[in-house]
């Protein structure tokens, strides 16, 4: 064994670590099988609680695929030259994120094989059907702008392809944000400031997991990340999670301050067991305290890798609370009246997620990875400092 | 006659066999689902006026008729489909309790008809709101979308269905005001088996009909009348 070289193991283990991504997008597949063989009666989803730990990793990984192009609108389109630098990476897990998020999205389906009815019937007074156009450009678009990074002739048409990018992914999470703010019938969502909260938290989430991403591939081509550029990422990290913090304080104010949203507002922050203690632990405390300290505390060593970790974590616990205790909440049918029923009206909708759920949306994680990691090995996406 | 012609006859003759063949069932099966040919009047708008006061705490024969027409298994669990509810309400301030059924509102300006992606859901000329079982792909937007909560999701494989109601598995579904009656010329099924004739079923459009007669002498609401979606179900004595 000793007469290998240390290369030779690194070989190795990029292969074991594609057969694990493979094994858990297999597990993933599997569960896809059986939700459309037994129908979605084996989830924790239901008549009440209709989107469910799937739309949890779906939107976190369609949000943050927009948001990591940040660091490549911040070095074409603004022309700082690190992030330049690091534009190629951020585009290939842009790709690999969407990738994983609409697979996701899409293998939670009641009917996934009529996907060729969702591409062939489109209406136009959906949010949905806006975002099928949004995700198959933005795909194309990040597919060119590659192009015009890699491909020495068409250098010329980087910036415009930057631009085009910067400006249909602002688009893509406005529009992921409207499938919330287009719904004035429920109480958690329909609110002007989804999309902008959304945009903002994309920056952030987006961010964090490039920051971890890029740890690792420097920590694999056992080079060294110079301090003064991890240094200025960071500071960005912080400034993103601070916007994104006021902008869901501001979302929870405003319904705090409606007479008639309090009810709710006590119910996501205080009364609802799983849902406020979510939101202060795992939102409040892991994803922004905790974050802000490593990032802002003087005198410390650099943890950056850290608090994106702590971001990402949070970024879960937030999108659980504002999807599932979204809908936990019971919609408000009879104003002034309490209202029962055998169809969960004025109660509290319970929902546990199942095994299968939670392996579709690792699954979809899994297909991230998996593209990233294959792209990462065969095209040249190193940041060149 | 030479051998071309020959041909040409044989050619003909199969062709016309062969579309015979193709198109035969297609007529039958739309005899079988009761079809009609002429297409639906939008100058008419189906609706129902539900008298509150006249509905009973406790009665269920609306729900009872609806699941047996449409062919659902009567569950409550929260994975059942339920196209109509018996709603009990009861005032915060004064206490006063009133029940109802609800269902599909069948709105003139519907969410789900707004949201879906695929326009599965649908209103029929005549206003009734609808969903092509063929289109739908289950991504429950609409579900989200319907301030009555009135949409249910077919979580498990069904058998033993009514060949009129066709429902599928992975597909969203609701009351369809029971169109297929409607369009035999008869009343809805919750309608017809309300022993204390607490709903009124009839063309808001036309006003000669006894439902339009009365909601203009009776006072009536929508429910969540502030969304404007101008519904046809309405409510008396809520």
């Amino acid at each position: 064994m000793s007469g290998h070289s240390p290369l030779y193991f690194k070989n190795r283990l990029y292969y074991v670590l594609l057969a694990a991504g493979g094994l858990v997008a297999l597990a993933g597949m599997f569960a896809v099988y059986l939700m459309e063989h037994h129908g979605h009666v084996i989830t924790g989803m239901n008549n009440q609680v209709v989107w469910g730990l799937p739309h949890v990793f779906a939107i976190f990984l369609i949000v943050a695929a927009s948001g990591v192009l940040n660091v490549a609108s911040i070095g074409s389109v603004f022309g700082k030259s690190i992030y330049k630098a690091r534009a190629p990476m951020a585009s290939l897990l842009s790709i690999a994120m969407l990738a994983g998020g609409l697979a996701v999205l899409m293998l939670d389906l009641g009917r996934p094989d009529r996907l060729i009815v969702a591409a062939t019937n489109i209406n136009f007074t959906s949010v949905f059907a806006w975002n099928v156009v949004l995700y198959t450009g933005m795909f194309s678009l990040i597919v060119i702008y590659l192009w015009t990074m890699m491909e020495r002739r068409m250098n010329g048409w980087n910036k415009t392809a930057g631009l085009a990018v910067f400006a249909w992914r602002f688009i893509l999470t406005t529009g992921t944000g409207l499938i919330f703010a287009f719904l004035p019938a429920r109480q958690a969502y329909g609110s002007a400031i989804l999309p902008p909260m959304f945009i903002v938290l994309s920056f952030a989430w987006g961010l964090a997991v490039f920051h971890l991403v890029q740890a690792v591939t420097y920590a694999w081509n056992e080079r060294q990340h110079d301090p003064a550029i991890m240094e200025r990422t960071k500071h960005l990290l912080g400034i993103f999670v601070i916007g994104s913090l006021y902008l869901v304080t501001v979302y929870h104010l405003t319904n705090l301050y409606f007479a008639q949203q309090v009810g709710f507002v006590r119910f996501i922050l205080i009364e609802g067991g799983i849902y406020p203690a979510l939101f202060w632990l795992g939102y409040i405390v892991l994803g922004n305290l905790l974050p802000l300290g490593l990032i802002y505390w003087p005198e410390r060593k650099t943890n950056c890798v850290a608090a994106s970790v702590l971001v990402i974590a949070g970024a879960f616990a937030l999108l659980y609370v504002f999807i599932i205790g979204g809908q936990a909440y019971p919609l408000d049918i009879f104003p002034g009246f309490t209202a029962s029923s055998s169809f969960g009206d004025g109660q509290i909708a319970s929902y546990s997620p199942s095994i299968y759920e939670l392996l579709l949306g690792l699954g979809g994680l899994a297909i991230a990875f998996l593209l990233t990691t294959v792209g990462v090995r065969i095209f040249n996406f190193m940041p060149q400092d | 006659m030479n051998i071309n012609d020959l041909r040409r006859r044989n050619f003909l003759k199969t062709s016309v066999g062969a579309a015979a063949v193709a198109i035969a069932p297609g007529f039958l099966l739309f005899d079988i689902a009761h079809g009609k040919a002429q297409a639906v009047s939008g100058k008419v708008r189906w609706g129902m006026l539900i008298n509150t006061e006249q509905c009973q705490e406790g009665c269920n024969d609306c729900v009872t008729a609806c699941n047996k027409e449409n062919g659902l298994s009567g569950g409550t669990s929260a994975t059942d489909s339920q196209w109509i509810r018996k709603v009990e309400i009861k005032d915060v301030s004064s206490g006063r309790k009133v029940s109802l059924p609800m269902m599909c509102q069948h709105c003139e300006h519907p969410p789900c008809v707004d949201v879906c992606p695929t326009n599965a859901s649908f209103k029929r000329a005549d206003g009734i709101v609808l969903v092509d079982r063929h289109r739908c792909i289950g991504c429950r937007y609409c579900m989200m979308a319907c301030p009555y909560k009135a949409r249910s999701f077919v979580h498990e494989p069904l058998t033993d269905q009514n060949p009129d109601v066709p429902r599928g598995k992975g597909t969203v579904e609701s009351c369809t005001l029971c169109v297929h009656r409607i369009d035999k010329g008869q009343q809805p099924a919750c309608v017809e088996s309300c022993t204390n004739k607490a709903i009124l079923f009839g063309d808001l459009n036309n006003p000669d009909s006894e439902i339009a007669k009365k909601i203009r002498t009776v006072a009536s609401v929508q429910v969540r009348a502030s969304l404007g979606l101008n519904t046809g179900v309405r409510y008396q004595g809520l």
